[in-house]
């Protein structure tokens, strides 16, 4: 029998291949491309795209003197969290368990607590990685102004990814197979985009439907950052809703998730 | 010698479905040992115990001394498990699969020389996806022994494997064994498990049948040992029934079956020389592990050709 065995407790030794997980998890992120096209190359040709309409660039009246891109940017950063929490995250963790993989590292030291960890850490340093890209791009290409209240944009970025991150958890808890998974992730998609302003921005939106956006996860981000982007602390409302749903879809996940 | 899997008594059941009804043996240390049994009988449901992958309804399991569900950080150090099936992702090489999976372990085994052994060394920056079925059968052997396991739990082994490929994980097996660890495994083939196993455990719906050496198990049902052979001229019967120690003999078209106890040969060799009468062809049947099996369990094994085409028939 070993006599090592007992010599270091095992979060000693599974430290640094959490580390290696969170590296391999990054380059399968990456050669999966659903991730990189669609949640990063396409929101920064949307930028391009708008940046390039002459309209967008004046400032709008109906927008308090922000330019139709300024409204929009915040919206694409949203547009990315949404992809990457509700199509790619899902689709991944689902998959992994329909394979058995999630099984396969129950019966290692690792465990697959520490797998959810790692897509996780990926997700939010893509969506950080994202959210510079987006900034820079707008404000070298299309002199769109760097946020004003910095602290305040970073918050309502990181809030609104755990928001989304959490739902994305709780469809892959919840779906039977990667397939129903990135399913139901697009039919959440639409609605969740909608009411963040992709296709009639918040502020145009008749007020019913202004209402029903505050109380999305989406909806209450777009604001907070547009906010933040003007210099404006994010309201309160606006964090506790990106908060709410960060912790209850969190919190249901954690229940339903099945390893098989 | 101190048992390092101690299986008591256990009880599993998913739903209304019995999986394992009562199973209980031990495994000593540095042995092979094996279960056998047919389709559905338990015998995954059984290991995935040990595994601490389920839990069971009812009954004792130790291993190395821990409790699988309440030891269960430590038993993942010490105890690789091959499980009957689980991929890997599509898009992970064989080389970052076995580095990534050796660092979750204490004392890991080098991962590199593993891969060599199982033949996959050229396939270091192959994706799993393009992996054949028994490439990548080889790797998931590799990573249930990356650990530097002291007991390792091997589900359907060889499956899929070709002859060569087979052959080359039983000596693994014998290696990773002389080297003092302590080996479960799950069959379908009897040829492996007369190869490997010091000992099995038959199993049928959900019961231990019998434990025992493979020898010990064929010796349960050879009762009788069936000799065939072509005379080189015809012969009177009688000559051989006269014989104590033979119970029938039948002739099917030139060929002669005779049947009697482990002395017929003797018996009938000497008789047929005296009378100058050559046996051509001559073969004597013994009981095999695979009628051990059909004898205690009242079915037949899956053998390799027909694993495939039987699955989907069978209920
Ligand atoms: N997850 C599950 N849910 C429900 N029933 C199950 C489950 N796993 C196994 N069973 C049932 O339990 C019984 C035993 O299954 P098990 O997989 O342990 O058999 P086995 O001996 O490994 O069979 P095989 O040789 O085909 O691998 C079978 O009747 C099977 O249908
Ligand atoms: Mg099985």
């Amino acid at each position: 029998m070993s006599v090592t065995a007992t010599a270091s407790p095992p979060a000693a030794a599974s430290r640094p291949g959490l580390g290696r997980l969170t590296v391999t998890e990054l380059k399968l992120f990456i050669r999966e491309r659903v991730g990189p096209i669609w949640g990063v190359g396409f929101p920064l040709l949307l930028l391009i795209i708008f940046g390039s309409i002459h309209s967008f660039n004046k400032p709008q009246k109906d927008f308090g003197g922000a330019t139709t891109l300024e409204i929009y940017v915040p919206v694409l950063i949203v547009f990315s969290i949404a992809i990457l929490a509700l199509s790619a995250l899902p689709m991944v963790l689902a998959g992994y368990r329909e394979k058995g993989i999630l099984r396969r590292l129950q019966t290692t030291p690792m465990g697959p607590v520490r797998l959810l960890t790692a897509q996780l850490a990926v997700n939010f340093a893509v969506t950080v990685v994202m959210v510079i890209v987006i900034l820079v791009v707008a404000r070298l290409g299309y002199g769109v102004a760097l946020p004003k209240q910095l602290a305040g944009f970073a918050i309502a970025v990181l809030l609104a990814a755990a928001a989304l991150l959490a739902v994305g958890l709780f469809v892959a808890a919840t779906a039977g197979s990667g397939r129903a998974a990135q399913a139901i992730g697009t039919i959440l998609f639409f609605p969740m985009m909608f009411f963040a302003g992709l296709w009639v921005p918040i502020a145009q939106m008749p007020k019913l439907l202004r209402y029903i956006s505050h109380g999305t996860p989406l909806g209450a981000a777009v604001q907070a950052l547009q906010g933040a982007a003007e210099g404006h602390w994010p309201h309160a409302q606006q964090l506790l809703v990106m908060a709410a749903y960060a912790v209850a879809f969190g919190l249901a996940a954690a229940k339903l998730f099945r390893w098989e | 010698m101190p048992a390092v899997i101690e299986v008591q008594n256990l009880h599993k059941s998913y739903g209304d479905t019995v999986a394992v009804d009562d199973v209980s043996f031990s495994v000593q240390e540095g042995e092979i040992f094996g279960i056998l049994g047919p389709n559905g009988a338990g015998k995954t449901t059984t290991v995935e115990c040990v595994e601490g992958l389920r839990r069971p309804d009812r009954g004792e399991i130790s291993v190395l001394g821990l409790d699988p569900q309440r030891d269960r950080a430590e038993l993942t150090q010490r105890l690789g498990a091959q499980l009957q099936d689980g991929e890997l992702p599509g898009r992970l090489k064989v080389g970052e699969a076995l580095a990534l999976y050796s660092s979750f372990y204490r004392t890991p085994a080098d991962w590199r020389a593993l891969m060599d052994t199982l033949g996959l060394a050229d396939k270091s920056s192959t994706r799993y996806g393009k992996l054949s079925g028994g490439q990548k059968q080889r790797l998931s052997i590799a990573l249930a022994l990356v650990g530097n396991p002291r007991v390792a739990v091997l589900d359907e082994l060889t499956t899929g494997l070709d002859p060569q490929a087979r052959r080359d994980t039983w000596q693994l097996i014998e290696d990773v064994r002389s080297r003092g660890v302590t080996i479960v495994l799950v069959t379908h083939f009897m040829e492996e498990a007369e190869r490997l196993c010091d000992r099995i455990a038959l199993i049928d719906t959900g019961r231990v049948v019998a434990v025992d050496t493979p020898a010990g198990l064929t010796e349960r049902v050879q009762t009788e040992h069936r000799i065939r052979f072509q005379p080189s001229v015809p012969f009177d019967d009688r000559l051989l029934t006269s014989l104590p120690d033979v119970t029938s003999v039948i002739h099917r078209g030139d060929v002669v079956v005779v049947t009697g106890n482990d002395n017929a040969l003797n018996a009938v060799t000497s008789v047929l020389a005296r009378n100058n009468i050559v046996a051509r062809q001559l073969r004597v049947e013994q009981a095999s592990l695979e009628d051990a099996f059909v004898a205690l369990t009242g079915r037949h094994p899956e053998s390799e050709q027909h694993a495939r085409e039987s699955r989907p028939g069978q209920n």
